[in-house]
């Protein structure tokens, strides 16, 4: 069960008019009357204006609740999780996903759950609630499997969580493991039928004898359900391990990558996929690089780009051939000689490629630096951003502990003007890519005060270290934030950190 | 080349006023970046065995490590401290064939189950393919997984992975002093005795984790010749950590 912990009210920002409106926003996914949500204003990347709205946590030893469950309950629970040393592998979040209109946010994680939080509604009499996520749905998407051909088991962990843009009232998503993607259904049910004719209200069947008039059924409310069905499943496409999924902006299809090959899938057919990347090898021995990543690209449906290993991006246009082995633009930085080293191609490996909102430009993250790229630019990026250079004397020993191999993501804010990825230490970095300035924030229990400001947090180098710094020596490296979210329209961030979820709001004065 | 090894490794010492880190080296400094990147070579290797886990590796991750041996024993062919094992036969790959990725990650389980029948020509050869493969450590893990490449394994990659057999055998660091011959003496017995191992011969089949862990400790036992070789005691060490825990 993921409560909010009610000790962190905090006051909402308030919202500014619409600073600017990303490329793209008006789509059919808006609300329904056509008018995109108010952008609250961009305060910059930090300067301190960060504050901590909810922190949620997954246990293992209490059962997952229901939504009707009391209050005297919860209490008990909410103390029992203060605690979250008894959390389990099997909670380490693994995705995060806001949709949308930010309204719903996901995270899967390492056992194979999918828990869905929803935004408080504004209401009058807990006006403060307004910016909280509660739990609104938990299922369990994909379950342990265990592959006899190879003797292998297939990890049920979640490695990806992406939304379909809503058409209805009921909430679409994919979520994929290692080798199976699946299509869950999250709709609510707030009326049901009574008075049928052949049931009684326990469902049994009446007798025909006793039935001497006819009825119609009328829906009466009932307490709200939120029920989670798979609509599709989408298997046995992948020899190798699925690391990204891509809903195309036709709405119709979407994609699936693993190490060395993608798939397209049309959402209505589960049995047959397209392949349109291959990049194995006739011969195994020859395999030298991977696929890391791929996404479409957000308006044009014959687009994507996928990442590789050797720290390449390629784009490609399903219009030009069915299987796009041949890429219309190679993104590639040349290598920086004085730089060189034997760890100079693992930390080049991309481990994240995300389109901007506008279509623009392309982020990509490798181990140590954060990287913008002009699509109408291949041979270098526009910006590199240092994520954690202090690092880059400690390779080896990353290397060592297989901390070189971390793969983190990287997130746009709602108009692109500000990027985030996590670190070490469960640091979290953002920078604003107009101010050039950046910031470094901790997503840490001990460190997350009730309507206080997130204080900037530093990375001493080396020398004498000041009163708030910390040193490189003493960082956490068990303690990494792999996975964040961007709400897409305001500045609300999701920090996974272990099994702990952080919701952030940038406090606008 | 920069500083590429964390502060807090080994070095030899007496190096005062050398400066290690500017780029090409003097004679002086030499050994100790060549130990720096032999250590690196070692973990690299030992990294690559244990990825044979229950659940399929993470092959992004075992491409890069195969890449960074690869980029190491490039290197160190250039540089000529690549020992070579003396070929006897004709037709061996040249020098500056590598080890082939594949072969460094692929279990020995797998290509037992490759073995071919009678068709490989000498009969030995299916039964010292698997053996040998423990030698160069990377298969020193057993166990019931396929393949850390290959998904379905073909007879190609058996083909192609005798080939690769002979690169690794001379990118291998020269462990015995004799032939290579000699490795090939003892491929009748099923298990190999401690002594025979000991003296730089390795046995055919193993069965299971732990004979295949002797099978590379015990193989990096003889002292080698060659100064880079001087921290294998090192690994072996920390195999024994692996087979005991």
């Amino acid at each position: 069960m993921l409560l909010s912990l009610p000790a962190l009210h905090l006051q909402t920002s308030e919202y500014h008019p619409l600073f600017q409106l990303p490329h793209g926003r008006l789509g059919p996914w808006c609300s329904p009357t056509g008018s995109p949500a108010p952008l609250s204003c961009e305060t910059g990347c930090g300067e301190g204006s960060w504050i901590l709205v909810c922190r949620l946590l997954v246990p293992t030893q209490v059962s997952l609740l229901s939504m009707e469950e009391d209050i005297d309950t919860r209490k008990i629970n909410n103390s029992f999780l203060r605690d979250h040393s008894y959390a389990t592998e099997a909670d380490i979040i693994s995705t995060v996903e806001f949709n949308h209109t930010g309204e719903l946010l996901a995270t899967g994680d390492k056992g194979g759950r999918v828990v869905i939080f929803q935004r408080e509604q504004e209401s009058k009499n807990q006006v403060h609630r307004r910016g909280e996520y509660n739990v609104y749905s938990t299922f369990q998407s994909h379950e342990p499997e265990f592959d006899y051909l190879k003797s292998l088991e297939i990890e049920e962990k979640i490695n990806k969580i992406r939304w379909l843009p809503q058409q209805n009232a009921a909430y679409f998503l994919l979520s994929t493991n290692d080798k199976t993607v699946k299509l869950w259904k999250v709709s609510e049910r707030d009326k049901r039928p009574e008075g049928y004719n052949l049931k009684d209200e326990e469902g049994r069947l009446r007798d025909p004898a006793t039935i001497t008039t006819l009825r119609v059924p009328v829906l009466r409310p009932m307490d709200l359900m939120v029920e989670a069905t798979p609509r599709r499943v989408f298997a046995n496409a992948h020899t190798y391990h699925i690391n990204s999924i891509s809903v195309n902006s036709d709405y119709e299809t979407y994609m699936s990558a693993d190490d060395l090959r993608i798939n397209l899938w049309n959402f209505e057919i589960t049995n047959q996929s397209f392949n349109i990347v291959d990049i194995k090898p006739a011969n195994m021995e020859e395999l030298t690089e991977v696929i890391t990543a791929a996404e479409f690209h957000p308006h044009h449906c014959n687009s994507f780009v996928y990442s590789s290993s050797k720290g390449t991006i390629r784009l490609c246009d399903m219009r030009a051939s069915a299987l796009c082995d041949r890429h219309s633009k190679f993104f590639e930085e040349p290598e920086d000689p004085s730089n060189r080293s034997f760890f100079s191609e693992i930390i080049s490996s991309i481990s994240d490629v995300k389109f901007s909102h506008s279509g623009r430009y392309i982020m990509t993250r490798d181990y140590l630096t954060v990287k913008v790229w002009d699509l109408n630019m291949e041979n270098r990026p526009i910006e590199t951003y240092q994520v954690h250079d202090y690092l880059r004397s400690k390779l080896c020993s990353l290397y060592e502990n297989d901390c070189i191999f971390d793969k983190f993501e990287c997130v746009w804010n709602g108009s692109d003007s500000v990027i985030m990825t996590g670190s070490y230490n469960n640091f979290f970095r953002m920078f604003d890519r107009n101010t050039k300035r950046d910031v470094t924030l901790e997503a840490s229990r001990e460190n997350s005060k009730p309507r206080a400001i997130l204080k900037p947090r530093k990375v001493c180098v080396g020398g004498k270290r000041r009163k708030d710094e910390i040193s490189v020596d003493s960082l956490d490296f068990s303690k990494k934030i792999l996975h964040t979210a961007w709400h897409p329209s305001e500045n609300i961030i999701a920090v996974a950190a272990t099994n702990n979820l952080y919701i952030f709001q940038d406090k606008v004065n | 080349m920069g500083t590429m090894f964390a502060r807090g490794l080994k070095r030899k010492s007496a190096e005062d006023g050398e400066d290690v880190e500017g780029g090409l080296a003097g004679a002086q400094a030499m050994p100790s970046y060549s130990l720096q990147r032999q250590s690196l070579l070692d973990m690299s290797l030992v990294k690559l065995q244990l990825c044979h886990m229950l659940v399929e590796p993470n092959l992004c991750r075992s491409v890069l490590i195969a890449n960074t041996v690869r980029q190491i024993q490039e290197e160190m062919a250039q540089d000529g401290t690549w020992r070579v094992v003396a070929p006897q036969a004709a037709g061996r790959a040249p020098l500056d064939r590598l080890v082939s990725t594949d072969i460094l990650c692929r279990s020995v389980r797998e290509q037992e189950g490759e073995r071919p029948g009678p068709d490989a020509g000498d009969g030995h050869t299916p039964d010292l393919v698997p053996g040998l493969a423990t030698v160069p450590s990377a298969q020193a893990l057993r166990s019931p997984q396929s393949s850390l490449w290959e998904v379905d394994s073909s007879r190609e990659n058996r083909g192609g992975f005798q080939k690769s057999l002979d690169q690794i055998f001379e990118t291998l660091e020269n462990k015995t002093s004799g032939s290579v011959e000699e490795l090939f003496a003892d491929v009748d017995s099923p298990y190999y005795d401690l002594d025979a191992v000991l003296t730089g011969m390795v046995g055919s089949t193993q069965s299971g984790h732990g004979s295949g862990l002797q099978a590379f400790s015990s193989a990096t036992a003889p002292p080698p010749s060659s100064s880079c070789r001087s921290d294998l005691g090192e690994l072996d060490h920390a195999v024994e950590i692996l087979v005991e825990t």
